[in-house]
């Protein structure tokens, strides 16, 4: 088993509405990562997923509240607040955020918008920094010339591997991606997920990609974690999740997922999601789940471990409650 | 066979390249966008046709067309009658007929409108539906249809206090509510979540049953695999294969499509398949390539590909006559 580079342990983010409300976004959240592997972070619009990376680089809005703890190569980053979270941010741990492919500034070429975060960061400057940001270009796949070109003379695949460059420009060894590939066509999509396979391959980055979209996780990620209504409902290894999945949300999203040969039947979830600015009791699946029993609605499941590295909170797991039902 | 409704024939879309002032002080000739080069398909009442292709491949531009939202060369031919020509004023009672759906039921509608106004507004505009009560009717009667179940419950919501997927439906029922008879639907589930897609389309499929028509524009290979009757392929502004839908998802013959299909994440990590990566994007529909214009970037490409252009053709390999493609190796 290779080293452990990030550890999230109960993580929690708040929001504290006006009226005295208070909205839960993440309920407790719990990672592993190693190093050099590829993490997939899956679940539907509102699960906590952007606000749970968004915390791992001590960038939630200053009306948020974190409890937990984040730590990278044995250092909590989270107990010391911004002090202790600026020194590692972009330097050990990176994002490509949603959309970033439109956030750059269009008056400025895309090197200078490169060497900007290595100066910034003291990684390098002047002409070595000029450099470093063309060989970064040429590691993601773009002409180091392309360095003095406007952000609109790129395509948007383009730009999206420049984003992935930004990222990359201090050489974090963890690198969160959020939606990277959503607004692409499905070949530029290919490429990008090439691209990010070859580069955490052969940096060794970590890699954390977040989405709703689970082929795309299948496809590039050896492990996941499915979340619902701000908690880890599943974590294991990908082939697992897909052929053994333990929770029904799990299994009910796969189902929903056409798949390209036009075989299996497309099931929808019926319902939606419970509202996180109210305390949920029991199960959050509950109210959507076809195998949901009377525990499920009166006593929330624990995050179980089922095999190695395999974990489902579902009471279907617990032999205690099969007997009962 | 059903009975065909629409037919499109040659369809050629060309949008102006704006110049700007110094270009045309010297005179550099006009450039166009070629969206749309020579479209032909039909589509059956009851039947669901699916174009499928990468951004800027001219899906969209081809709905419009139908749509006569844009100007276009060739034929339309709804029921029999040519509508690429009428006039604005004979255009509108044929608006009731065809009727869109689009991909963000986040913007198209109207936040200030609820549920009922929505609906209705469609009636008020083409004057149908009788009186107050008869529209209002109608009105429960269509969201009923769609699934907004009981109507009661969501006649008097505003668009933010509805789900994405009740969204879309509202916007379909809206859509409905003039009893089209061809729905064309413009990537009606990518804004979706994934739990509430399957839901939107199998109502499309329901309505396809009862005998409306859908032309469905998605990038989405798989959605119109399990969903569509047929499969059009397009790249830059052209249809390069053609058939029923699993004949083109499972045994794909144009090379485009067939790398397309490589491509398509698997959601079971054991069927990973080697994939063909096209390099390099969609050319710029402005200097469309020579010869077949999918020629630059295939896999298989010849001398002769950048010469001749090849025309859809029933496909040597293909299992059934109705599969066509274009390509000279199939």
């Amino acid at each position: 088993m290779s080293e452990q580079v990030l550890a999230v342990e109960d993580l929690h983010v708040w929001f504290d509405l006006p009226k005295g409300e208070r909205l839960h976004a993440v309920q407790g959240v719990d990672l592993d990562l190693e190093a050099g592997e590829r993490f997939g972070l899956v679940g539907e619009s509102g699960c906590g997923k952007t606000t749970t990376i968004l915390a791992l680089m001590g960038l939630l809005p200053s009306s948020a509240g974190v409890s937990g703890s984040i730590i990278l190569d044995g250092e909590d980053i989270l107990a010391g607040g911004e002090r202790s979270m600026r020194p590692h941010r972009w330097k050990d741990i990176a994002m490509v955020f949603q959309g970033a492919m439109n956030a750059f500034n269009p008056v400025q070429t895309v090197g200078a918008q490169l060497v900007e975060p290595m100066e910034f960061h003291g990684v390098a400057t002047g002409d070595a920094a000029k450099r470093a940001a063309g060989e970064l270009l040429e590691m993601v796949g773009i002409a180091p010339e392309r360095a003095e070109r406007y952000p609109h003379e790129f395509s948007g695949g383009m730009r999206q591997r420049a984003a992935i460059a930004m990222a990359l420009a201090c050489s974090p060894k963890v690198l969160l991606a959020d939606e990277p590939t959503t607004a692409l066509d499905v070949m530029v999509q290919a490429q990008i997920l090439d691209l990010l396979t070859r580069l955490s391959d052969e940096l060794g980055l970590t890699l954390v990609f977040v989405t709703h979209d689970l082929p795309v996780i299948a496809e590039l990620c050896s492990r996941a974690a499915v979340m619902y209504a701000g908690e880890i409902v599943e974590a294991g290894a990908m082939e697992t999740l897909y052929h053994d999945p333990r929770h029904p949300y799990t299994r009910m999203l796969f189902g929903a997922i056409p798949d390209p040969e036009g075989e299996r039947e497309v099931l929808s979830i019926p319902g939606a999601p419970p509202r996180l600015d109210r305390e949920i009791v029991g199960c959050p699946f509950a109210p959507r789940c076809d195998v949901a029993f009377e525990r499920c609605p009166v006593e929330r499941p624990a995050l179980l471990e089922l095999g190695p590295r395999h974990y489902a909170a579902c009471h279907h797991n617990d032999p205690v409650s099969t007997v009962a039902s | 066979m059903t009975e065909t409704l629409l037919e499109v024939e040659d369809l050629i879309v060309r949008y102006p390249v704006h110049r700007g002032l110094m270009a045309a002080l010297r005179r550099r000739a006009r450039q166009e966008i070629h969206a749309v080069e020579g479209v032909s398909f039909s589509l059956g009442r009851g039947e669901m046709l699916a174009l499928v292709g990468e951004s800027g491949c001219g899906k969209t531009t081809t709905a419009q067309a139908v749509l006569r939202l844009v100007q276009a060369q060739g034929q339309i031919r709804l029921g029999g009658q040519d509508i690429s020509t009428v006039g604005h004023r004979e255009l509108r009672p044929l608006r009731r007929q065809v009727q869109i759906i689009y991909q963000d039921p986040y913007e198209s509608l109207d936040p200030r409108f609820r549920v009922r106004d929505a609906v209705e507004e469609p009636l008020i505009i083409h004057n149908i539906g009788g009186s107050k009560e008869e529209r209002r009717a109608l009105v429960a009667n269509t969201l009923e249809r769609v699934g907004l179940t009981p109507p009661d419950l969501f006649l008097d919501r505003y668009p933010h206090e509805l789900s994405g997927g009740q969204r879309q439906r509202v916007a379909i029922a809206a859509a409905l509510v003039l009893e089209p008879q061809l729905l064309v639907a413009d990537e009606p589930v990518s804004m979706l979540d994934v739990s509430v897609r399957a839901g939107v389309l199998s109502l499309l499929d329901e309505l396809r049953a009862s005998g409306l028509a859908i032309l469905m524009i998605t990038h989405d290979l798989s959605t119109a695999a399990h969903f569509a009757d047929r499969i059009a392929v397009m790249y830059l502004g052209r249809i390069v294969e053609e058939g029923p839908a699993r004949e083109i998802v499972q045994n794909p013959q144009h090379p485009y499509t067939k790398a397309l299909m490589s491509v398509v994440p698997k959601a079971d990590p054991l069927k990973r398949r080697r994939r063909v990566i096209l390099q390099g994007e969609t050319p710029n529909p402005i200097n469309v390539p020579t010869g077949c214009r999918f020629h630059p970037r295939c896999p298989i490409a010849v001398d002769r590909c950048s010469v001749e252009d090849p025309q859809l053709h029933p496909t040597v390999e293909g299992k059934t006559q109705e599969h066509l493609a274009a390509c000279l190796f199939t």
